[in-house]
């Protein structure tokens, strides 16, 4: 373990860029020290499908649309790229059969949850998910509770006027005590940022009057 | 409760006198043992939440009563003691006689006057309150020849059932503290931190990382980026029918406090916080006595046993969220915000609480730290097996004769944890299955009876350790429902904050609900299973990552049961209401009328001694009826 380490200090030392090295598909690729594995597929104009990520927000990692198979020192996991940093002599896999499956049933929990979506039905066919199997409870629903709105509240507007409430399957994006925030000052940053269109609902319920 | 909680607290508040070293708490224990007379009869009553909700504390109310009444002298006076709980639930009240060991099992408030006279002043067993072993029907006085005690192996649980967990000198005539002394005044941190690293010792929360790797990290990180470093007892079980943290923090909080305060001691921290769920009122409580104790005793807060070490603890109370047992959810609820994990890396090891190196750790793996430093990291490491050290503590539940907390040496098999231990399951001769690890467990079939009970073996069968759940299954449980039950349960749980958990759960229990009404096919069985392995990989947390296990281990070892579901239309363990019909038997039925009073629809009719009948088109499938029968003649198909 030792000597591995050594060796890949020397080998850093010796190209001492800094950058971080390792491979996407196959396709070798660098990155800077604090990236993200979505950051650089971005970088090399490799498609990895998101939903809750915006460059100008923290990720949190809650769509799991952006998952990508890790393979390193005989472990291979998947995780989300949006929230891995990069690290030395990874191999990603951003379209592996594992990734495909989670990616099909996720689009399919949110073809079924989010129906009234054009953006979330465009991104499924994009993906090749086109039907469901599960049942559509709310035809009117179209947020898939990512929270984007939210976080752009806080960390671009910096009011926080919204907030994500209750939890699990009761999941809401809400003003405090369910009404009209006091603290909203109409920006529209939130319908900005929304990735599925369901702001356009929520704008009336939750936005100062 | 309020008045039973009252009755609990039987030790008055400890003189505020610190003990100055090491040798003050030697001497401080000889005197308490000086005091006490080794023959002197003590009348253990377990107050254990399960004794007291079955009424301990009237017990212990009589016993005193009629020992007064019967005007005994000043020296044979027996103590009528009230501790944690003993484990065997399923018998409770307890009374136990020390030191002779004589065990009473389901006492009542009446009893009490029949065991004084028979038992102290005749000196006789009162031989209906003595337990009977189901199988051999055997009449067994002592506790320590009960099998489900004889089979055990008490190293955290060892206290439990013997002190008074609110009188802190009871602790320390067992020898309580004798380990934080011996660290604080022989030990360096790093040989603390090298014991634990030797033992072995493994998480007992569920994830079973190495507990010492743990802290080095965490001592790593703080001398990279010198700051505070936080240690935390994580108290928030809250698996169905799991309380084996609960009976620690509540029988020997202690040990947890000296775990602790020893752990702090080899990461180099000043402050602990002990999360505990709220709805463990009688662990808040003794937790509560017992920091005040110690600090009373200078056994925690500054300048502990004299050597220049602080260390306090405070406590903290869950509100209720399953996933606040996660790690990096527990903190955010520690720092006040909403419980919802957050991706590791990084580790709380490395960034915790207020972005400081924190070590958090189980309650039971605190408790087993003072062992270790007591009685070497060697002696530790011999118990179990390789891999998986130490003993773990189970709540065996379910259908299993003797119901309770068991612990026992890691690497025994399952079918002796229930066999032996649990005394098989009632009225029939196997299990069926036993579900581990709580509702993120697996379930394991009884062709795996030999599996040993490690960390390693059981999740090469698809389960786990876990916190240490194991509900056992006969044949009238059926799969599809145990999956459905452990799912609802995380639906509920569930924080929400990642889509694979947060929709994945109402996913797979869309499937459940399906087969349990006879719909669906095999297809549809293969796409639930790839729809739980999507979840198992895509969830941001252990709580969304581990919860297709339940299915994902009914499906490999018993997928002829989802099978007669959907294509036989059948529930083969008569429990999936859509898909049975009870009926009477003519040829047994003596029309006693037992179950036509039972009937909450009132749809069994027929006369008086002779055969009744059930209007199927009435009938809500209750299972009143069977229950009910004496001659056993309604059946289910």
């Amino acid at each position: 373990m030792n000597a591995k380490k050594a060796k890949k200090e020397k080998a850093k030392k010796e190209k001492g860029d800094g950058l971080i090295r390792f491979t996407i598909n196959g396709q070798s690729v660098q990155a800077r020290e604090g990236w993200t594995v979505l950051e650089t597929a971005r970088q090399y104009g490799i498609h990895i499908p998101t939903l809750c990520f915006h460059p100008a927000v923290h990720p949190i990692g809650s769509c799991r649309l952006c998952v990508v198979e890790t393979r390193q020192n005989n472990l291979t996991r998947v995780v989300a790229s949006c929230i891995t940093p990069v690290s030395e002599g990874v191999e990603v896999l951003t379209d592996s059969e594992e990734v495909q499956n989670v990616r099909r049933w996720v689009l399919e929990m949110l073809l079924a949850n989010c129906p009234a979506s054009l953006q979330i039905r465009e991104l499924a066919q994009e993906c090749g998910v086109t039907s469901t199997h599960f049942t559509v409870e709310h035809p009117e629903d179209a947020c898939p509770r990512c929270g984007l709105c939210v976080r752009a509240c806080d960390e671009v507007v910096g009011v926080r006027a919204i907030s994500l409430g209750n939890r699990g399957v009761f999941k809401e994006v809400t003003a405090p005590y369910h009404q009209r925030s006091t603290d909203c000052i109409r920006c529209g940053t939130c319908l900005y940022v929304c990735p599925t269109g369901a702001m356009e609902q929520l704008f009336p319920q939750v936005s100062s009057e | 409760m309020g008045d039973a909680m009252a009755q609990v607290s039987t030790a008055g508040k400890i003189e505020d006198f610190r003990l100055p070293s090491a040798e003050g708490l030697a001497a401080y224990r000889e005197s308490i043992l000086a005091e006490r007379d080794p023959n002197r009869t003590v009348i253990i009553v377990c107050h254990g939440t399960g004794c007291i909700a079955n009424g301990s504390p009237k017990v212990a109310g009589a016993l005193r009563k009629s020992i007064a009444a019967a005007g005994m002298t000043a020296q044979v006076i027996p103590q009528i003691k009230t501790t944690g709980c003993h484990g065997f639930c399923s018998r409770g009240p307890l009374v136990i006689f020390q030191p002779s060991g004589l065990f009473y099992q389901k006492v009542k408030e009446n009893d009490a006057e029949e065991i004084v006279k028979t038992t102290l002043l005749e000196g006789n067993p009162v031989e209906r309150l003595l337990y009977r072993d189901p199988r051999t029907d055997e009449l067994i006085p002592y506790d320590y020849e009960i099998p489900f005690y004889k089979h055990q192996q008490r190293i955290v649980l060892r206290n439990i059932g013997k002190i008074d967990p609110v009188d802190i000198r009871d602790t320390i005539a067992v020898g309580g503290y004798q380990a934080l002394a011996k660290a604080l005044t022989s030990m360096t941190p790093e040989e603390v931190l090298t014991a634990v690293e030797a033992a072995g010792l493994r998480g007992r929360g569920g994830g079973g990382f190495p507990t010492g790797r743990k802290w080095r990290i965490a001592v790593e990180n703080a001398r990279k980026n010198p700051g505070p470093v936080y240690v935390v007892g994580n108290g928030d079980e809250g698996d169905p029918g799991a309380f084996m943290d609960r009976t620690l923090m509540e029988g020997d909080p202690h040990a947890v406090l000296e775990g602790m305060t020893i752990g702090a001691y080899a990461l180099g921290a000043h402050q602990g916080y002990i999360y505990v769920r709220m709805e463990y009122p009688l662990a808040v409580r003794h937790l509560s006595i017992a920091i005040e104790q110690a600090r009373a005793l200078g056994l925690l807060g500054e300048n502990i046993l004299g050597t220049g070490f602080n260390f306090d603890i405070q406590i903290n109370r869950g509100a209720g969220a399953f996933v606040c047992g996660e790690e990096t959810a527990l903190i955010a609820s520690l720092e006040g915000r909403v419980g919802e994990p957050i991706p590791r890396p990084p580790y709380p090891a490395e960034k915790g609480l207020w972005g400081r190196p924190t070590i958090i750790n189980n309650v039971e793996t605190w408790g087993n730290v003072p062992q270790i430093i007591e009685k070497g990291a060697k002696w530790f490491s011999k118990l179990g097996v390789p891999h998986s050290t130490g003993t773990k503590i189970f709540s065996l539940v379910g259908k299993v004769n003797n119901v309770g907390l068991v612990e026992v040496p890691m690497g025994i098999t399952l079918g002796r944890i229930v066999e032996e231990i649990g005394g098989g399951v009632p009225g029939q001769d196997r299990f069926k299955a036993v579900q581990t690890g709580g509702p993120s467990g697996g379930c394991i079939p009884y062709e795996l009876k030999d599996t040993p009970v490690d960390f390693d073996s059981l999740s090469a069968v698809g389960a786990m350790m876990g916190s240490g759940g194991m509900i056992v299954m006969d044949k009238r449980d059926c799969v599809v429902d145990v999956a459905c039950y452990f799912l609802r349960f995380l639906e509920e749980e569930s924080c929400g904050k990642c889509l694979p958990c947060r929709l994945g759960l109402k996913a797979m229990l869309e499937y459940l609900d399906k087969f349990s009404k006879g719909k669906g096919s095999q297809e549809d069985i293969d796409d639930l299973h790839s729809l739980a392995r999507a979840i198992m990989a895509g969830s941001l947390c252990a709580l969304g990552g581990t919860s297709p296990n339940p299915i994902l281990t009914t499906i490999r070892y018993f997928k002829d049961e989802y099978l007669t579901h959907v294509v036989d239309h059948k529930c083969p363990a008569g429990v999936c209401k859509d898909l049975i019909t009870y009926s009477i038997d003519p040829e047994i039925c003596n029309g006693c009328r037992a179950c036509a009073r039972a009937c909450p629809q009132g749809c069994i009719s027929g006369e008086k001694k002779k055969p009744h009948t059930i209007d199927a088109s009435a009938c809500i499938r209750c299972g009143m009826c069977m229950d009910e029968c004496p001659v056993g003649a309604v059946m289910v198909e």
